[in-house]
């Protein structure tokens, strides 16, 4: 599932290499705030995180994610509308977005579902988990339902994060009940979240 | 009963907030104290306590801090919380239920590295604890432990909380760095390190979020003292993560130097009924994997270096005999073919060739010659990229090769005569794209 590869025209991987460039346009361009609307809200948000930091390209990321906290995704609007407040260019942000797993470029299900696939929890069932899951959720647009790397609970594994709220060990028969809770917008499986967990250690409490 | 510094009483109700951890003597006389020692002095006394970084190198964080160097200039402090080592899950429910320790750790460190402003990278999947933090953060710089003139000295600390994006490599100290600075998280070439040229070029101290938190516990017992727990050369106690085919998986807090037996068997219960451990990670993915026979070692630094593997991030990982080793070395390289960043060409191409000659494996295209092939690959990764992501599929596919080549023969001869496909005849011809990234 994560290890799909995009295709575009003619089974190239290379998107719009079949469309004419537009000459005239310059690449380098910084979008223009008069021309550019971005909402207020997410303006706000990115100037809060540009203000942090020493260099304002350091707020990249985080403003990144606010505004597919807005979109959806990483939308070429998302990435001018960024761009336009941060001024940079929107390549260099989609050169950012495109390195790291949390920042989708491409339009995806705005609930976003990780099944962790690594080793412990494959041990534990993490791949199964993954397929069923996908099954019983079938195909919701709404929702992203991939595996991702060691999400790092392995201590609840078989284990999923919806929306970064992690639940687990996810028994076979839980499955259907996360399934609904996902696509209700409901809170997963709350007898077992992660947050609400105590130590295992039997010394930790004494 | 060992000693629990980090985990005491770590699910006391409310926590998290300022008043349950002042009440427990957070943010007191030892910050007090701490602040009012010359820098120098506080340096000696990390060295004295003899703590080794808790992130995976182990290196000695007073001998990282006595790095940076003198003088008026911006320098900066960054906790690295990216914790994306697999089996690795100890800082999480460390921030998570006392993250005011490490607030204090930072502050004292900040001062003891001569940094004004640093930064907690906390991985973007850890949302909760990135809330849990930013509000403790909020609560500390309300009540005047953060910004200028903490407690009425001369030492200022600006911190923020940076969320990243999920990447394994940002993990890596030149990777965070970047990925801080707002680019793709590619390392860098080292050196210069990051002591001298770190975070917008600046000297920029980087230690994993338990070393910090045990920083105020030094202070407070005194270095000395604290060299007294543990073993010889790995002092201290140390949160354990342990995960995989083992009855009680979760955080234990132990000594340094406790035999690995006591730790799987006795605190996490071993594997389940009937089943043997096959084989276990010791320190995270990356170390390379020991078998049942090696139980009986000491679990510090020194001893697992001696016995070829390491003590990583202190995450073991049990793997029961009920699974094959095959899935298991499969896991681990894909996780790493995932993960490498791509700027060097050992590790994107070793990585993605494991891949598939593991896969081929899998489907009965195999000859035990590959495993040769993937030994020999495996050689060729160590040693020869900018940073150690290679090295760390490299290490734990090659020792999986070593201990376990019988196994491996009898599943590809398996293999072999399960698949219709494949005779002793000559192979059939394969489509140039076969070997190419796909």
């Amino acid at each position: 599932m994560s290890m799909d590869v995009a295709r575009f025209g003619h089974g190239s991987r290379v998107p719009g290499w079949d469309e004419a460039p537009e000459l005239p346009k310059n690449p380098q361009e910084i979008p223009d705030p008069a021309t550019t609307p971005v909402p207020e809200a997410l303006r706000a948000e990115i100037e809060q995180h540009m203000a942090k930091y020493p260099d304002r390209r350091s707020a990249a990321i985080p403003a990144l994610a606010a505004a597919q906290r807005l979109h959806g995704w990483c939308s070429p609007e998302a990435f001018r509308q960024v761009a336009c407040v941060m001024r940079l260019t929107p390549a260099y942000l989609a050169a950012v977005a495109t390195f790291y797993d949390m920042l989708d470029t491409r339009p995806v299900g705005r609930k976003r579902v990780y099944v962790c696939t690594n080793i412990s929890c494959s041990l534990c069932g993490g791949r199964e988990l993954l397929d069923k899951l996908a099954d019983a959720v079938g195909d919701d647009t709404d929702v992203q339902v991939r595996g991702f790397e060691c999400l790092g609970a392995c201590d609840i594994a078989p284990m999923v994060s919806v929306d970064g709220v992690y639940v687990g060990p996810v028994a076979d028969d839980e499955v259907d009940e996360l399934a609904r809770q996902i696509r209700d917008g409901d809170d997963p499986l709350p007898d077992k979240q992660l947050i609400r967990r105590r130590s295992v250690d039997p010394q930790a409490n004494q | 009963m060992t000693q629990h510094l980090l985990f005491n009483n770590i699910d006391e109700p409310g926590l998290d907030t300022l008043d349950v951890y002042r009440r427990r003597g957070g943010y007191g006389d030892r910050l007090r104290k701490a602040l009012t020692m010359p820098p120098e002095a506080l340096v000696e006394e990390l060295k004295a306590s003899g703590l080794r970084g808790r992130g995976g190198a182990g290196f000695s964080m007073g001998m990282k801090a006595s790095f940076m160097p003198k003088g008026a200039m911006d320098k900066y402090l960054v906790c690295n919380a990216d914790e994306s080592e697999p089996g690795t899950f100890k800082d999480r429910e460390l921030m998570q239920k006392n993250p005011h320790l490490l607030i204090e750790g930072m502050i004292i460190a900040a001062h003891a590295a001569g940094a004004n402003r640093s930064f907690i990278f906390i991985r973007g999947e850890y949302d909760q604890q990135a809330t849990i933090l930013e509000a403790a953060v909020e609560e500390a710089k309300a009540a005047g432990l953060l910004g200028d003139n903490i407690l009425g000295t001369d030492h200022s600390l600006e911190l923020w909380v940076h969320r990243g994006a999920g990447a394994y490599i940002c993990g890596e100290e030149t990777g965070l760095l970047d990925s801080l600075e707002g680019k793709r998280g590619n390392p860098r070439l080292k050196p210069p390190f990051p002591a001298n040229q770190g975070l917008y070029q600046g000297p920029t101290l980087i230690n994993n979020v338990e070393t910090l938190a045990t920083v105020p516990i030094i202070v407070e017992l005194g270095g000395a003292k604290y060299a007294e727990i543990g073993a010889e050369g790995s002092t201290g106690t140390k949160l354990i993560s342990i995960s995989g085919n083992v009855k009680r998986p979760g955080n234990y807090e132990i000594e340094l130097g406790t035999p690995s037996r006591e730790i799987i068997y006795g605190l996490a219960g071993g594997p389940p009924d009937g089943r043997e451990i096959k084989l276990w990670f010791p320190g995270g993915s990356s170390s390379p994997v020991l078998t049942k026979d090696d139980l009986d070692l000491a679990y510090d630094f020194n001893t697992l270096a001696k016995a070829g593997t390491m003590l990583g991030s202190g995450a073991i990982i049990v793997v029961d005999d009920s699974n094959s080793v095959v899935d298991v070395a499969l896991w681990t390289a894909q996780f790493y073919r995932h993960e490498s960043c791509g700027k060097c060409t050992p590790c994107r191409e070793g990585t993605n060739w494991t891949v598939k000659m593991l896969e081929r494996i899998q489907t009965g295209l195999a000859t035990p010659m590959d495993l040769d092939i993937m030994a020999s690959v495996c050689e060729n990764i160590i040693g020869n990229c900018l940073c150690v992501l290679g090295d760390a599929m490299a290490m734990p596919i090659g020792s999986m090769i070593r201990k376990f080549r019988g196994e491996f023969e009898e599943y590809i001869e398996a293999a072999r005569e399960r698949n219709p496909m494949v005779t002793d005849e000559p192979a059939p011809e394969q489509s140039l794209l076969q070997g190419a990234l796909v």
